[in-house]
This record gives structure tokens, sequence and C-alpha cells, in this order.
């Protein structure tokens, strides 16, 4: 539904380039809600904007429903009448909302309706259609300064509903948002995805949103794409960062660290243990125990239900190094688990935590 | 002078101020209003961006906030004679009095349509509006409270131009205090013509305040 094919934008500023996307090929499939996650100036920003051309691609192609939209931009910076019309089929909120307080509820979902010239009484009879769809039929006269905001972002969905788009492109649209109302908002991006076929592409800085809504994923670092693919793949991935980071495992440190200069430290491997499908509901750890008889110290684990998947993380340690622990490894691995060594990413992070002797007792 | 003398003086004078201002009101607004948007949206980052456009506008939008206004009508006084045909009477002071206020209500449309979030321009974009769109349904809306602020200030200013525009052969107010309070030493007259002025002023601050107020409710909550 969205193809961006090798999409590059460089803004000039004060003589410098800076590369804001470097070359990001996304593809988002018909009906799916897809999720780009990254840190401020990673480059979301911009790769929302270039897909319905707010802001114009350096270079690359943006394809949307089948349509060129890069081919429609012509060369000035004004839009042309058919990149207008390709963006009234292609819906978007944003963080802020942007409803305009001079005009009502219902005037600002009618909007859209005026740019695509409907004649009065069919725009009011939608949106009324609309904001009945949002849940907020009994607020079409109220003003955007009077609803809350929640309240506020339904309305920017109503009307970025207002032109019948089969995609629908959410700029941080939950970030303005308390916990509570940011999920009965997902709720109902998940509720339009389903009930209308809606394509959603979000991006979000917050892993739960991709938790709770996104059917696939991608993780933005640098204005490239570090990883892409469906969530619960990518959870089956080994060394998956965005599995990492939309399952952490609490604050246990990987005991890898504590080797240094410590003496006292005894010799132990951790390990990151991710159970997905099936491996879900049998009693794995305790087989191994008593299988290979190893004591198996548990450090950490959590069980989330994300794309509608049960996912279970556990993180253990095994008594002896890494290279005596190949047996009970291959145990796992084998019964379909995904095995993962925290120590090589807490290596690279080591810099950054400074090993105090506190660190290395809450790591016990 | 006594009150039943100075009635009718004072009543033309201020009928001929009116008139001025009015219609002299009614060319800025037609004159600085596309002038302040052009200047908004051709700038750095517009949405019809262009330096040279930009530029120009600017100085002669500086040129004219610089002249004194005084020198202003002595200068523009061929010009007025060319378009009303005279350069005598309040018709022929509209002319100065729209010049001299256009680059200055223009600036004011300008800091105000400046005031409006981008994200509404982005949003209206994001529908498929054209710069017309963005210019008519979002930014003149929204910045509404502030341009008729702004539009209040322009015609209490008007109100002193045209009392200078009075000392060189327009009507009206000004021109009534000159020649009666001033040249005659009609001291009560003169303060008759500042009275006048003064509710005038008022008048005018008073249901531009009320405008305002009215306007920007809705965007409070309740």
């Amino acid at each position: 539904m969205i193809t961006t094919t090798g999409l590059t934008k460089v803004y000039r500023s004060r003589g410098r380039d800076v590369t804001a996307l470097d070359g990001v090929d996304l593809h988002v499939r018909e009906g799916e809600v897809f999720g780009v996650v990254g840190r401020s100036g990673a480059g979301k920003s911009s790769l929302i904007r270039c897909v319905n051309l707010l802001e114009r691609p350096t270079s690359g192609t943006v394809v949307v429903d089948g349509r060129d939209l890069t081919a429609l931009a012509g060369r000035g910076p004004r839009a042309g009448a058919e990149l207008r019309r390709a963006r009234s089929r292609i819906g978007m909120v944003f963080q802020h909302f942007n409803l305009l307080s001079s005009r009502t509820v219902q005037g600002n979902v009618e909007l859209p309706l005026e740019i695509l010239g409907l004649p009065g009484r069919e725009r009011a009879r939608k949106a009324r259609e609309l904001l009945g769809l949002v849940g907020l039929a009994d607020h079409a006269r109220s003003w955007p300064a009077q609803l809350s905001g929640g309240q506020k972002q339904r309305v920017g969905i109503a009307r970025a509903l207002a032109g019948d788009p089969g995609v629908l492109l959410s700029d941080e649209a939950t970030s303005a948002l308390d916990p509570e109302t940011t999920r009965s908002v997902l709720a109902l991006l998940r509720d339009l995805n389903r009930q209308l076929g809606l394509t959603v592409l979000l991006i979000t800085h917050e892993m739960d949103v991709v938790k709770t809504v996104c059917d696939s994923a991608a993780l933005m670092r640098d204005g490239k794409v570090a990883e892409s693919g469906t969530v619960s793949g990518l959870l089956a991935t080994p060394g998956s960062e965005l599995a990492r980071e939309l399952f952490p495992l609490g604050g246990a440190t990987p005991a890898g660290e504590a080797e240094t200069g410590k003496e006292t430290v005894r010799e132990r491997t951790v390990v990151d243990v991710t159970f997905h499908g099936e491996s879900t509901g049998r009693p794995l750890i305790s087989q191994l125990s008593r299988a290979q008889g190893v004591d198996v110290s548990i450090l950490g684990a959590a069980m989330d239900t994300i794309g509608g998947r049960q996912v279970g993380r556990m993180r253990i340690e095994l008594p002896g190094r890494r290279e005596d622990n190949a047996v009970p490894i291959g145990f796992l691995r084998e019964r379909g688990l995904t095995v993962e060594f925290p120590e090589a990413a807490g290596a690279a992070r080591a810099p950054e935590t400074p090993e105090t002797p506190e660190t290395v007792e809450k790591t016990r | 002078m006594t009150w039943p003398e100075m009635q009718p003086i004072l009543l033309q004078g201020t009928v001929d101020t009116l008139y001025m201002v009015g219609w002299s009101t009614l060319v800025t607004v037609l004159g600085g209003l596309p002038l302040g948007v052009l200047l908004v949206l051709t700038d750095r980052g517009g949405l019809l961006a262009n330096r040279a456009v930009n530029k120009a506008v600017g100085t002669v939008v500086n040129v004219g906030r610089s002249l004194p206004f005084i020198i202003l009508v002595v200068a523009l006084i061929p010009f007025t004679r060319v378009v009303v045909g005279t350069s005598i009477g309040p018709t022929a002071a509209v002319v100065p009095l729209s010049i001299g206020a256009i680059p200055f209500f223009a600036r004011l449309v300008e800091t105000a349509v400046r005031e409006v979030d981008h994200g509404l321009v982005e949003a209206v974009l994001s529908m498929g509006g054209g710069t017309g769109t963005v210019v008519l349904k979002a930014l003149l809306p929204q910045a509404l409270p502030s341009l008729v602020a702004g539009l209040t200030t322009t015609v209490i200013t008007l109100v002193g131009y045209s009392a200078m525009a009075g000392a060189v052969g327009a009507e009206g107010l000004g021109s009534k205090a000159i020649t009666y309070g001033y040249q005659r030493f009609e001291t009560g007259f003169m303060l008759a013509t500042v009275v006048v002025l003064l509710a005038l002023v008022t008048a005018v601050q008073l249901l531009g305040d009320g405008a305002v107020r009215l306007l920007s409710r809705r965007e409070r909550a309740t």
C-alpha cells in the first residue's frame, strides 16, 4: 500500500548538509498497522512527511496505493492539482492535533470536505457521521478549546477520515496524551483499521504503541531503517534490537560487567530466553534443570501479549562460563526458544554504566 | 465663541473626519491585508518562498513606514491630483491617508498571520488544500482576533493622521482645530475638538476591544 524506495532527504542548514533520511526502503502492506520507532532525530518525522510529500524527498520514490506520488510532485515547491488530489486520499493526524480554533468541531471535520468541493448539506451529513464513528456525536457544536486532549485527537481522526482515505498517517498521535487516553485512541485506530480496512502508518517513540496496535514495525536510526518486519517475526529473531526494546527485561544488568576487577565474582553465564508460540505453555526451565542437572537462577521475567500473541521473556543465569554451557543452551534452542547472550550488548554499553560497587550488588 | 457657534463647526468637522477615516480604512484593509499576507508567504520557508519579492515588498513597506506622514502628504500632492482631480478636501485626503496607513497595517497583518501555528498550515496541505485554501481557511480565520486588534490600532492612527492632513488642506476636526482654536486663539474651541477626538478614539478602541473579545471567546474553554 505504501512503498518507499531509496528515500533520501537532505536539508541544507547554514551551508551544511544534514541527512535526515538516508536511503529508506519501507513496505507497508494493505490493511496493516505499521509502526516506525526511533529516537528523536532518527528521521521518523521526515519519513512520514515524505509519504504525502509535505516534504519533498531529495531522491527516491514514494508509491501509495499504486500511484507514484514523487512523479506527481513536479519540480517547484508548490503542489500541483494531481498531488493535492492524491493527498486528499491520505489522511493524517498530528501530535498536537492541529485543529482550527476558529471553527467548531463539526467545522473542522467539514474542512477537508470543503476542499473536496462537497455541497454544504452533504458536508454536514458526512461530518456528523464521522463524528459518530469516533464517538463524538454530541460535540459537533463544541469549540476545540472545550475538548480534552483525547477528544481533540478523535476530532483529528474524524477529520483525517473525511476524504475516505485508504491510508492514514499518524505523526506521534498519542505522544501528547496520558496513558489511559493513549490506550483509547489506539483502540480507536485499531478499530478503524479493522472496520474500514484502513492501512495505518504511524511514527512514535513509545514502544507501548507498537506493542498495542502494530502488526509490523521498523526501527530507525540515523536516517536509516535498522530493522523491520512483522512484530512476531522480530520477536523470534535472535539479537533483534526492536524485540529487546519491545520487551525489556527489567533492571538486571548483564553479569559479565561485574567480572572486571572483582575477584569475588564467580563465573557464570547470563542468558536471555524468548518464548513464543506454543513454547510459552511448557515448563522448559524446570525440564532443563532436571535433564541437565544445572541450577538455574531467574534474574528477570515477563509475559505479554504482542500483536495478539503470547510472548514470554526471561533472563536466567547458569553456573560456569559460556563455553561450559553449550549443552543446556542447545537444549533450549532445540525446543524452539530464542537464546541470546546479553553480555555482547552489555559490553558495548559498558562505558555508559559506571561500575560502582552498588551496581554489582544489584546485579546479584 | 459660544456653544451654538461651535456646534455646527464641530459637527461638520466630525462628519469630515469620519468620512476620511472611513474610506481610508477601507482602502488600507484592501491594500495592507494582501501585502501583509504576501510578506509571510514569500518569507523563507513560506508557501511561496521568494527572496526577491519578499525583499522588494519589505523595502517598500519600510520606506512607507519611515516617512513622516506630514512629508508624505505634501510629497503625494501631484499623485493625489491625478487620482482625485484635486489635492484639497476630504476626498483628496483619503489618498495620502491610505498610502500612509497601508505599510503600517501590512506589518501588523504580517505579525498576526505569522503567529498562526505552522501545524495548521501542514494540516490543510495534508488534506489536499492549496495556498489559497491555506490563506482563506486557516491563516486569516485563525489570525482574525489579532487582525481586528491591528485594525483598531490602524483606525486610531488614521484619526491622528487625518488631523495632520487637516493642516494641509483636508477638512475635518484637525483643520477646524487649527483654523479656529490655534489661529483665532479660541481655547474653548480647541478644548472642544480635543474632547470630540478623545470620544472618537475611545469609541473606536472600545468597539475594537469588544470585537476582539467576542472573536477570541471561542479560543478559551467554556
